[in-house]
């Protein structure tokens, strides 16, 4: 299977450049302002691919979702729809907020464990997998219902410190090629990494239909496939270090426009 | 049976060049991959597509491995009269797709 960087051999000049030009370490945030989505950088093509709903593949697992959404599942017997009713309503805005603080778990969960909480404890099925077929499906769906909604990060103290620890992650070296994440999207954003654009990596389309993976994939995914790019350890789906991660990065893009399922090279 | 959307213009004036587009959700596995343990993965693509208005063929397409998942296919024809459009996609292991969408032609 392909994963990041097409081929890192081939990309490894290219990153070792960067790594000597990025000296410093805690890189500066980027002012609100200067923040720009990856679609800003996407082809002409790709561009009209997300624009369109009907050439943008992400749509089809969105068509997917909304049958997964009013079929009955679990020994409840029940769908999303018997509770939530119409998602344009109840689920709109929704995915802008997460990851949020979920009382019983103590910690942040992102929209995709908020779901499987659904699944679990309210419908009593099986959750689904991570990167599962119907978890993107789902998830693209919910996501839906926020596109062109701000991101909109919750105003919870309780937030903070996992938020403060996807920041340390964020800007920590880590890898064989001791990079930290800032040194590419906040330092050298808007530069090319070989032949890519790189991207102040706002995770405002996600899950999102990305042309490399030839499918649909989460934020997580995408994060893999960086850590796997900086040749560091990726975490198991679902760890904690990727949803502080993700609250970070929310935090991060808070006030810019959702755009899920975008389109990604 | 699998996902599809088509885009195809409501209505259109007698005369007019209208596009269509359509997109499919297939794997469009090439046959030509191998799993981590070596085991070859077995083709499975999208073989045809055809596409007939009020019953005539307009416009077909032959598909190969090289073609990306899920095949994105747009092309031109003139809107002549009102009826529908019939999309049909075949492919290996029996797959077989069928929508349809209607056009008003003034
Ligand atoms: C038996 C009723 C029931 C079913 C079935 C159900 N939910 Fe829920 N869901 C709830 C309730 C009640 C809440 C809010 C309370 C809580 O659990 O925190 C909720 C909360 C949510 C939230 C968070 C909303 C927010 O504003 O933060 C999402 C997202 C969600 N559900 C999605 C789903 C999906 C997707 C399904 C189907 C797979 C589903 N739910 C099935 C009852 C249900
Ligand atoms: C060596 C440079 C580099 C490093 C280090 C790096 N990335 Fe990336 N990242 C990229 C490039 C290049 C892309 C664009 C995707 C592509 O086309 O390969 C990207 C894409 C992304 C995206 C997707 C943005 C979008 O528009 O969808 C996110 C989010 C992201 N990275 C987060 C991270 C995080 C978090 C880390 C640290 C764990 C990290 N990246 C480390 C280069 C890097």
């Amino acid at each position: 299977m392909t994963s990041g960087w097409a081929s890192l051999r081939r990309l490894a000049p290219a990153v070792f450049v960067l790594a000597a030009t990025a000296i410093v370490t805690a890189s500066a945030e980027i002012p609100l302002n200067e923040r720009r989505s990856g679609y800003a950088d996407l082809g002409r093509e790709t561009k009209a691919m997300q624009d369109d709903d009907t050439a943008n593949p992400g749509m089809l697992a969105v068509l997917d979702g909304e049958a997964l959404w009013s079929a009955k599942a679990g020994s409840a017997g029940r769908s999303c729809a018997d509770c939530h009713g119409d998602a344009r309503t109840s689920m709109k805005g929704v995915a802008a907020r997460y990851p949020a603080f979920d009382a019983k778990a103590g910690r942040p969960v992102n929209i995709e464990q908020r779901i499987n909480l659904c699944r679990d404890e309210r419908q009593q099925a099986k959750p689904f997998a991570y990167e599962s077929r119907d978890m993107l499906a789902l998830s693209a769906f919910v996501g839906l219902q926020s596109r062109g909604q701000p991101i909109a990060p919750p105003d919870d103290a309780r937030l903070q410190p996992f938020r403060d620890a996807g920041r340390d992650t964020y800007n920590r070296r880590q890898g064989q090629l001791n990079l930290a994440c800032g040194h590419c999207h906040d330092d050298n954003r808007g530069q090319r990494l070989a032949g890519i654009v790189i991207p102040q990596a706002h995770p405002t389309g996600y899950p999102l239909y990305r042309l490399e993976w030839q499918s649909v994939g989460s934020l997580q995914r995408r994060l893999r496939n960086c850590l796997i790019g900086m040749r560091a350890e990726h975490y198991a789906y679902g760890a904690p270090e990727y949803v502080e991660l993700e609250t970070y990065l929310m935090w991060r893009a808070r006030g810019m426009p959702m755009e899920t399922p975008a389109v990604r090279p | 049976m699998a996902r599809a959307l088509i885009n195809v213009p409501a209505k259109a004036r007698k005369g007019d060049v209208i596009e269509i587009k359509t997109l499919i959700s297939h794997v469009m596995e090439s046959g030509f991959r191998r799993t981590q343990t070596g085991e070859a993965i077995p083709r499975d693509i999208v073989t045809a597509f055809a596409c007939t208005y009020n019953g005539e063929e307009i416009f077909a397409a032959q598909l190969y491995p090289a073609i990306s998942a899920n095949p994105f296919i747009t092309f031109h024809t003139v809107a002549t009269e009102s009826g529908t459009f019939e999309f049909k996609w075949t492919g290996d292991n029996g797959f077989a797709a069928t929508e349809t969408a209607k056009i008003v032609v003034e």
